[in-house]
């Protein structure tokens, strides 16, 4: 990926930034500059919750070219508190502790490193809500 | 806006062209179809393709086509719309008709797969989806697929098992279609011993990466009357898009892109589901064949699969489907599928689908599908 | 070094506002590694390491650390004008690992941020500057984070030890402090008892050259400083936290000062995880933490390689019950476990299989 692309980027892979509409309070994700609910076009930058639950998942066997060999990617859809959906990977847990309705958290990790020695791109991950004893 | 008559097809062999480039394929289905059409030249040419940048560095691609098939100087463009760009050719080849613009003009889809390795070719196809929030995470296109799948499956407590009948159906069909790459049968053990691709779509769910052109040449009302005997009508012609990701849609299950551009090809006809006799749809996976039949009215939300398991996709059964292997039997080169659908629709029409004929057939849907159902493409033709 | 030694004692007393610890969920058993190279259990200082996932380095580790720490002092984010990491592995050799933990915090632009390398106290060494920066009056809050994915040889001794885990720590006004630092010092010579050049994929040692000449030496003269200036004993302190190569080490230095194998049992993770090298004390200090009353002092001694030592005394304040309930503690961690059976699924962890 481009230096210039990833560092535009990073609002969103490092802290999921998305936008609010100020008109009618819809919050998306990816961030838009035009509200697909109400049209309005002042948005602000918002972060989203951190914590959801998984509404689907699956284990990717056949990966894309620069992801790492080896490692089980599972990717799913993941509801956010606040109502967003979006889609991400699910890391620090196996295929088969995955079940639709677990909760998650969001954690910031490595996605690859292009060509072994390019930039290294970090982005969001969900991973299973750390068990507090 | 006028009458479009279909009158020429030409396609090459959907397979490995280990020795055929890019521009060879794209003239060749064009030049075959010029050739059943009986004309000399179109005065314009659409050429769907996908990733014609990616697998072969090659932009600029109407340019190429027209260039290599002998037409120099005419109207030539590329149009691309993900793995529906063929569809999107034949509309845009259709709406210049349509408009006056032009009487003769031809759409070609071409594609060339198989040259990257597959890990290069999942991620350029990867772009059909969202780039930056779907692709560059390592969310392959199966995945996404497979994602919806799982809903579906969640939602209407189908097994996974009986999508094979999907599967089974077409590759049953392409035996009768020297042109497809899967000719062999396919069992149900087949199905369940497959491994899997990004779970729960395993590799016979999945159309095969494929090298390939298909062609149409399309003409006005007066043009199809004095050169053609049998020509094919389209009654229908709409394009529609929803959101690019997955995730921003209202309801995943709901394909709108689908629902809409069938809905507004219905409408442009003047037919219904129910008057249509076969249909080819994008059986790109499984479950799209699903939510295909079901977004574009033939059957209720969650009703694809015990349709489907009644025999009701056979040749014989009310509606057809995949009738010359589909996109799973005959292949995918992506950006030329969309155009193969309508070739293999006239191929029916005409009365020339041999073993596999669909009996007495008068209207056709063909659906070509991009991204995650986020643009769809829909033809209704009849003779 | 007598009681001549002066402290280095802040312009206003500073303290611990917050922390954050982070260890991978990952663990391989010591003789899994050794039966590949036919080294008995017996001859295996610890039996368990922590290993990185193959998602995660110094930076991701650090984010985690960090956000735990941010979370649970509620400070405002720009009066943290400072994120220093310390680590031995850098994701990049020349890249800061602090400005990625910066962004991801929210802590940009109005932030320094750079990285520390002193080996195993780096972390400390972070922790020192932060005290400083803050002791000094220059910014309210300055977070110092100590971090590590060590690095071996395949086969080397080391290999049974280097582990991957870490803490953040938000240096802060004594006020806010749930542990205020009463003084602080450091004892460094050149002493080249371990190190890696800058072409080497893997770190050399000095095998017994690390023992009493380095980590002994070193640790003692730091704590010896501190205590005589102090004019304390090992008795006046509940808690005491070192660093961890082999638990052989920590135990013989405790003995030397004094101090008993309870005073050091809540931080003394090493037997479980292994060496977390820029984050070994500073998640033993966590983990005392994470067990401390208000009134208790813990005597702090980290130790890297090059050599040196940084000593701090600290005192527990009644803020640290609300504070570490607020997220994630060491136990937490040490409880998330995920086994690797196999040698060649930990080399593939560790990216040591070169596939090109």
């Amino acid at each position: 990926m481009q230096l210039a692309r990833f560092h535009r980027l990073k609002p969103c892979y490092y802290r999921l930034e998305g936008t609010r509409c100020a008109k009618c309070q819809t919050t998306h994700f990816p961030p838009r500059q035009r509200c697909n609910q109400c049209g309005a076009t002042e948005l602000q930058s918002v972060r989203l919750s951190r914590r959801g639950r998984v509404a689907a998942v699956t284990s990717i066997h056949q990966p894309s070219s620069g992801f790492p060999k080896g490692s089980q990617l599972m990717a799913a859809i993941v509801d956010l508190e606040d109502g967003v959906r979006l889609i991400a990977q699910l890391t620090d847990v196996e295929p088969e502790e995955t079940s639709v309705g677990m909760a998650v958290e969001m954690v910031v990790r490595r996605l690859r490193t292009d060509n072994g020695d390019g930039p290294i791109l970090y982005a969001y991950k969900f991973r299973p809500v750390l068990k507090r004893t | 806006m006028r009458e479009v008559y279909i009158i020429g097809i030409g396609q090459t062999p959907v397979e490995e062209h280990w020795d055929r480039p890019l521009r060879e394929l794209g003239a060749a289905a064009t030049l075959a179809a010029i050739r059943d059409a009986q004309i000399e030249a179109p005065q314009a040419l659409f050429v769907g393709n996908m990733l014609s940048g990616a697998t072969c560095g090659q932009e600029n691609l109407g340019t190429v086509i027209a260039d290599f098939a002998g037409f120099n100087g005419i109207e030539a463009m590329k149009i691309e719309t993900a793995c529906a760009s063929g569809g999107a050719a034949v509309r845009a080849a259709y709406l210049a008709v349509a408009s006056g613009a032009h009487d003769v003009v031809v759409a070609v889809g071409v594609e060339k797969l198989t040259d990257l390795a597959i890990e290069d070719t999942t991620g350029a196809l990867a772009g059909a989806a969202d780039a930056d929030y779907e692709a560059a995470h390592g969310i392959t296109f199966t995945a996404l697929n497979a994602l919806m799948m799982r809903l579906y499956i969640e939602r209407y407590g189908v097994r996974k098992d009986d999508f094979a009948t999907f599967v089974i159906n077409a590759h049953n069909h392409a035996r009768g279609n020297p042109n497809a790459m899967f000719r062999k049968p396919v069992t149900l053990e087949d199905y369940a011993r497959s491994p899997m691709v990004a779970e729960p779509i395993c590799i016979l769910d999945s159309s095969p990466v494929a090298d390939g052109a298909a062609a149409v040449v399309l003409c006005s009302a007066d043009r199809a009357r004095s050169l053609c005997d049998r020509p094919i009508r389209i009654l229908g012609s709409s394009l529609a898009t929803d959101t690019i990701g997955l995730a921003s849609r209202r309801e995943i299950l709901r394909c709108e892109a689908i629902r809409r551009s069938a809905q507004l090809a219905y409408k442009q006809a003047g037919v219904t589901p129910k008057d249509i006799d076969f249909v080819e749809v994008h059986d790109a996976f499984s479950i799209v064949a699903a939510l295909s039949l079901e977004a574009s009215g033939f059957v209720k939300d969650g009703q694809a699969i015990p349709f489907a398991l009644e025999g009701n996709i056979d040749i014989p059964g009310s509606l057809p489907c995949s009738t010359r292997g589909g996109l799973k039997a005959r292949g995918h080169p992506v950006g030329a599928s969309g155009v193969y659908q309508v070739v293999e629709a006239v191929e029916q029409l005409r009365g020339q689908a041999g073993d596999t004929q669909v009996k007495d057939c008068r209207l056709a849907l063909t659906q070509s599908v991009g991204g995650l159902a986020s643009v769809a493409v829909t033809h209704i033709l009849g003779n | 070094m007598s009681g001549e030694v002066k402290l280095l004692r802040t312009h206003r007393p500073v303290g611990i506002t917050s922390y954050g610890a982070y260890i991978p969920r990952f663990r391989v058993r010591t003789e899994v590694i050794g039966a590949c190279w036919g080294v008995g259990p017996e001859r295996i200082p610890v039996r368990s390491k922590s290993v990185p996932g193959p998602d995660e380095d110094t930076t991701t580790m650090s984010i985690e650390a960090g956000w735990t720490a941010l979370e649970r002092a509620a400070v405002p984010v720009e009066d943290i004008r400072a994120v220093w990491v310390g680590s031995e592995s850098k994701p990049y050799a020349v890249k800061p690992t602090g400005t990625m933990v910066a962004e991801a915090l929210g802590l940009s632009p109005y932030v320094n941020a750079a990285d520390f390398e002193f080996a195993c106290k780096a972390g400390s060494e972070a922790m020192q500057a932060a005290i400083g920066f803050v002791g000094s009056g220059m910014a309210p809050y300055a977070m110092a984070i100590g971090m590590d994915t060590a690095q071996s040889a395949p086969g080397d001794s080391l290999e049974f030890t280097a582990a991957a885990g870490g803490a953040a720590y938000l240096i802060g006004p004594a006020e806010t402090a749930v542990c205020t630092i009463e003084a602080s010092l450091s004892y460094v010579t050149d002493t080249a008892d371990f190190f890696r050049n800058a072409h080497a994929h893997y770190p050399q040692h000095g095998r017994r050259f690390t023992g009493t000449p380095a980590y002994l030496a070193h640790s003692l003269g730091a704590a010896r400083g501190m205590l005589d200036s102090l004019g304390r004993t090992a008795k006046d302190y509940q808690w005491a936290v070192f660093h961890q190569p082999v638990p052989k080490f920590v135990r013989g230095l405790a003995k030397k000062l004094g101090f008993t194998p309870e005073q050091i049992e809540p931080g003394f993770l090493a037997p479980y995880i292994g060496n977390t090298y820029s984050g070994s004390s500073l998640l033993g200090l966590a983990a005392t933490l994470d067990r401390a009353a208000a009134g208790d002092r813990i005597f702090f001694t980290s130790y890297g390689s090059g050599a040196g030592s940084d000593s701090m005394s600290l005192i527990v304040t009644d803020r640290i019950r609300e504070m570490r309930m607020k997220g994630p503690m060491v136990a937490d961690y040490l409880a998330r476990k995920r086994e690797i059976r196999d040698y060649g699924v930990y080399l593939r962890h560790m990216n040591k299989i070169h596939t090109e």
